[in-house]
C-alpha cells in the first residue's frame, strides 16, 4: 500500500515538475522581448552573452557585485546542492556511473554546506530589518522544505541507517516501471514526501528563478542594437502600418 | 521650497533604517483630460479601472518577456535592498527595488498565477484596491528607471521594465503623469519638449552665433532646416535656453566648425528627448522617434548625431533601429546614431581640433555617469565605451580630472535623482532627497582632491543637479556640460584669444 501511494506520487510529481516546467518555458520563450535592454556593459557578440550568461549562472557573478554575504550562502547552497543531487544519482543508475561514484566523498560535505547556506539565508530573513520586510510567508516556507528535505537525508546517513539497497531498487522500478517495495522507514518517507512537495511546487513558485534566469533579457541580449535590427513579432505588425 | 529638509551628508553613505510611508504622500500632478486625451488615452480615471487594468496588464505579459520572466522570476533575496538611491535617500521600504516591483507582482500573482489565485496570503498576492492604484501612482512615480538595481540582481531583474508597464498600464485607465503627459503632447504638436515653435528656435540660434562671434571673433554658425547638409544633429530642447545646457551647444556647434563640417538642427524634429519612454509606451516612443526619421529624410542627411541626453541616447542607440529602422537611407560608414562625443572623441584622437587644455585649469572636473548612457547604451565599438570615450573627452580638454568613488560612476553610478519622467517642481523633495548618494559620492571628492565641477552629458541630470546642488551646499554652476569644457578649450581659425596682449 505505502508503495503504491509513494510510487503514484512520484509519478504525479514527476509529471506536475515536468509539464509545469514546460509550459512556463514555452511561456518565457514565446512572449516576445520587444526592445534590446541588455544592462551594459554588455558583451557584443553572441560568445560573449554565453560567457556573461556562464558567468552568472555558475558564479552568480551579479549577485558577488551586490552584496558578498548573500553571494556566499547563496552560492555555499546552490553549489552543495548541486553536489548533493549529483550523488543522489546513484539511487538512479546500475551500475553507477564511474563520475557520480568520484562525486560520492565530496556530495556527503557538500550536504554540510547545503544546510549551512539555507540556515544562513533563512536567518537574514528574521535578523534583516529589510530582507524581514520583502518576506512572504511563502519565501519561508520554501527554506523550512528545503531545510526539511537536507536534515531528514542527514537523519538517514548519521542516525538511523535505511536500507539504501532497497530505496535504490525503488527508485530504479519507478523507472523501468516494475514497482519494488519501498521501506517502510519515517524518515525516509518524509524525506521523499518533501521532495514530492518540492517538485510539485516547483512550476508555480519563485523555484521558476532557474529556468526565467535563462530568459532575462537584460542578461542574454547581445548590445549590438546600432547594427542589427531587432523586430518582435508583433511589431511587426506596426511596420506594415507605417509603410516599411 | 516646501516642508522637507535635505538629507545630511556624512562621513559616508549609510544605508537608513526603514521609515515606513514616509514618501507616501509623494505624488507627481495628474495630467489634465486634454493631455491624456491627446495621447490617445482616457481623460480620466475610468469607471472600470480594475477591470481594465488587469486587462491590460495581462495584454503586456503577452507582449513583453521582460515583464514575465521578472515578475515570475525574483526569489526576494535582498541583493537589491540598499542598491535604489531613492531609497537611501528617503528609507521608505517600498522605494527598495524589490519591494516596488512587489506592487505589481502582488497584482500579477492574484490574477494571473496558480498560487496567487487559490493561495494568495500565502505567496502575499492581492486585489488590485484604490489604495494599491494610488500606491502604484505615488511609488511608480519614485523609479528613475535608471536601472541601477538591474546590474545587482542575480537575474537581471530590471524595477525600469516594471515601472514602465505599470506607467503604461495607468495612462490605459486615465491616471496618466502631468510633466510626461503634457511634454509628449507639445512634441507630437511643436516639434520639441518645451513648445518652442520654429521662429523661437531661428531667433534662439542666431543670437548664440551672435554670441559666440562676439566672444572669439569667429562666425560660427549654428544652422537650422539646411536642406543637404551631411550631418543632422539631434539634441535635447534644453541645450537651446537653459544654462549649463546651452554651453553644451555652443561647444557642438565650434566642434563642428573646427571640423569644417556641413550640419543642421532640424524645427521639425528639434528633440532629442522621448519621454514616451518614462510612460513605457513603445507607440507613443515610436511616434516621437519617427519625427526625426521624418526630418533627416526631408533634410536629406548623411549622418546623425545626438547631443548630450541620456535617456535620448538610449532610445536613439538602443531603440530607434528597432522603432523606426532600418536607416538604410544614411552613409553607412558611420554609427547610425553617432553620440557627439563619439564624434568628438573621432576628431580629438584625429588631432583635428585645436586645444588648449590650460583654458580649463580654474576648474578640477568629475564626471557623472549618467544613468541611460552607463546602463543603457554605448559609445564606440567596445563595451564599456560609453564610460571612456566621454572621460577621454574631458581629460583632452581639461588638465585636471579626478573620478568619484569606483562603486558610484560607470555601471554602478547613481542616478541625479530627477530622471525618468522626474523632473517636475511637484516632485521636489523626491528629487532632492533621490540625490543624496551622488551628492555624498560629490562631496568626498570635493573634500579629498579639490573638485570644483562635476561634468554630465544628460539635459536632466543637468537641470537636475543645479537644482539639488543648492541644498547640499554648492553652487548651481558647479554642474557643466562636457562640451562646455571642450568649448572653452578648442581654439578656432581666426581665434582671437583674451590672452593675446599679454603675449
Amino acid at each position: 500500500m505505502l508503495t503504491i501511494v509513494y510510487a503514484s506520487l512520484f509519478y504525479f510529481a514527476t509529471a506536475v515538475f515536468i509539464v509545469g516546467v514546460a509550459w512556463r518555458i514555452s511561456i518565457y520563450a514565446r512572449t516576445p522581448a520587444p526592445l534590446k535592454i541588455p544592462t551594459m556593459p554588455a558583451p557584443i557578440t553572441k560568445q560573449g552573452v554565453a560567457w556573461r550568461m556562464t558567468r552568472e549562472i555558475v558564479f552568480f557573478e551579479s549577485l558577488f557585485k551586490s552584496n558578498k554575504w548573500i553571494w556566499l550562502f547563496g552560492w555555499l547552497f546552490h553549489v552543495s546542492m548541486a553536489l548533493v543531487v549529483l550523488r543522489h544519482l546513484r539511487y538512479f543508475t546500475d551500475p553507477v556511473w564511474a563520475v557520480i561514484g568520484i562525486i560520492q566523498p565530496i556530495g556527503l560535505y557538500a550536504g554540510f554546506g547545503m544546510l549551512a547556506g539555507l540556515l544562513a539565508l533563512w536567518l537574514r530573513r528574521f535578523v534583516l530589518e529589510r530582507v524581514r520586510y520583502i518576506s512572504n510567508p511563502s519565501d519561508h516556507l520554501m527554506l523550512a522544505l528545503l531545510v526539511g528535505i537536507a536534515s531528514s537525508g542527514f537523519l538517514m546517513q548519521y542516525v538511523e541507517r535505511v536500507d539504501v539497497l532497497a530505496v535504490k531498487a525503488f527508485m530504479l522500478g519507478l523507472m523501468y516501471f516494475n514497482i519494488q517495495p519501498l521501506p517502510a522507514n519515517p524518515i525516509l518517507l518524509t524525506h521523499l514526501g518533501l521532495v514530492v512537495i518540492l517538485m510539485i511546487i516547483f512550476p508555480f513558485s519563485k523555484l521558476l528563478h532557474a529556468p526565467a534566469v535563462f530568459f532575462s533579457p537584460t542578461r542574454n541580449q547581445v548590445d549590438n542594437a546600432r547594427d542589427k535590427r531587432h523586430l518582435a513579432s508583433w511589431a511587426k505588425d506596426l511596420d506594415t502600418k507605417r509603410g516599411r | 521650497m516646501a516642508d522637507f529638509e535635505a538629507p545630511c551628508l556624512k562621513d559616508f553613505l549609510e544605508i537608513p533604517p526603514l521609515n515606513k510611508h514616509s514618501m507616501a504622500h509623494s505624488k507627481p500632478f495628474l495630467a489634465q483630460p486634454s493631455h491624456n486625451e491627446a495621447l490617445g488615452f482616457p481623460g480620466e480615471l475610468v469607471e472600470n479601472w480594475k477591470e481594465k487594468a488587469i486587462e491590460k496588464l495581462g495584454e503586456l505579459l503577452e507582449k513583453n518577456r521582460a515583464l514575465r520572466v521578472y515578475l515570475d522570476g525574483c526569489v526576494k533575496c535582498g541583493a537589491c535592498t540598499d542598491k535604489c538611491h531613492y531609497f537611501l535617500g528617503t528609507g521608505d521600504p517600498k522605494n527598495m527595488p524589490v519591494a516596488r516591483q512587489d506592487l505589481l507582482r502582488t497584482v500579477y500573482r492574484r490574477y494571473f498565477t496558480f498560487a496567487g489565485k487559490y493561495f494568495p496570503k500565502l505567496v502575499g498576492a492581492q486585489d488590485l484596491t484604490r489604495e494599491l492604484l494610488d500606491d502604484w501612482y505615488s511609488y511608480f512615480h519614485q523609479c528613475s528607471q535608471c536601472r541601477r538595481c538591474s546590474v545587482y540582481c542575480p537575474y537581471g531583474i530590471d524595477t525600469a521594465e516594471i515601472s514602465m508597464a505599470a506607467r503604461e498600464i495607468m495612462d490605459h485607465i486615465g491616471m496618466g503623469q502631468k510633466y510626461c503627459n503634457e511634454i509628449l503632447g507639445k512634441v507630437h504638436t511643436v516639434g520639441n519638449n518645451l513648445g518652442l515653435p520654429e521662429k523661437a528656435l531661428a531667433n534662439t540660434l542666431e543670437g548664440l552665433e551672435e554670441d559666440i562671434e562676439e566672444e572669439t571673433g569667429v562666425a560660427v554658425k549654428l544652422p537650422l532646416d539646411k536642406k543637404g547638409a551631411d550631418i543632422l544633429l539631434v539634441t535635447p530642447s534644453a541645450d537651446f535656453f537653459a544654462e549649463p545646457h546651452v554651453d553644451g551647444l555652443i561647444g557642438y556647434a565650434k566642434v563642428f566648425h573646427a571640423a569644417g563640417a556641413n550640419w543642421t538642427i532640424s524645427s521639425y524634429a528639434s528633440e532629442a528627448a522621448n519621454f514616451a519612454m518614462f510612460i513605457g509606451s513603445y507607440e507613443q516612443m515610436q511616434e516621437v522617434a519617427e519625427r526625426i526619421r521624418q526630418a533627416a529624410i526631408d533634410l536629406g542627411v548623411k549622418r546623425i548625431i545626438v547631443g548630450e541626453c541620456g535617456h535620448a541616447w538610449r532610445v536613439a542607440y538602443s531603440f530607434w533601429n528597432t522603432l523606426v529602422g532600418p536607416f538604410d537611407f544614411l552613409d553607412q560608414d558611420y554609427p547610425i546614431p553617432q553620440h557627439i562625443c563619439e564624434y568628438t572623441n573621432d576628431l580629438i584622437e584625429k588631432g583635428v581640433l585645436n586645444l588648449d587644455k590650460s583654458k580649463n585649469d580654474h576648474m578640477t572636473l568629475t564626471f557623472h555617469d549618467s544613468c541611460n548612457v552607463a546602463r543603457g547604451s554605448r559609445m564606440g565599438d567596445k563595451p564599456g565605451g560609453q564610460f571612456e570615450i566621454p572621460r577621454a573627452v574631458i581629460k583632452a580638454v581639461c588638465n585636471n580630472f579626478v573620478d568619484m568613488a569606483p562603486e558610484t560612476i560607470k555601471e554602478g553610478t547613481f542616478c541625479c535623482g530627477g530622471g525618468g519622467g522626474l523632473l517636475t517642481d511637484d516632485l521636489m523633495e523626491l528629487r532632492v532627497k533621490g540625490a543624496a548618494p551622488r551628492m555624498q559620492a560629490l562631496k568626498d571628492v570635493r573634500e579629498e582632491h579639490g573638485v570644483t565641477h562635476m561634468a554630465a552629458i544628460c539635459a536632466i541630470c543637468k537641470t537636475q543637479f543645479a537644482k539639488v546642488m543648492p541644498q547640499y551646499g554648492m553652487k548651481m554652476n558647479n554642474i557643466i556640460s562636457v562640451h562646455e569644457l571642450v568649448s572653452n578649450a578648442i581654439i578656432l581659425d581666426g581665434h582671437i584669444s583674451e590672452d593675446e596682449g599679454d603675449e
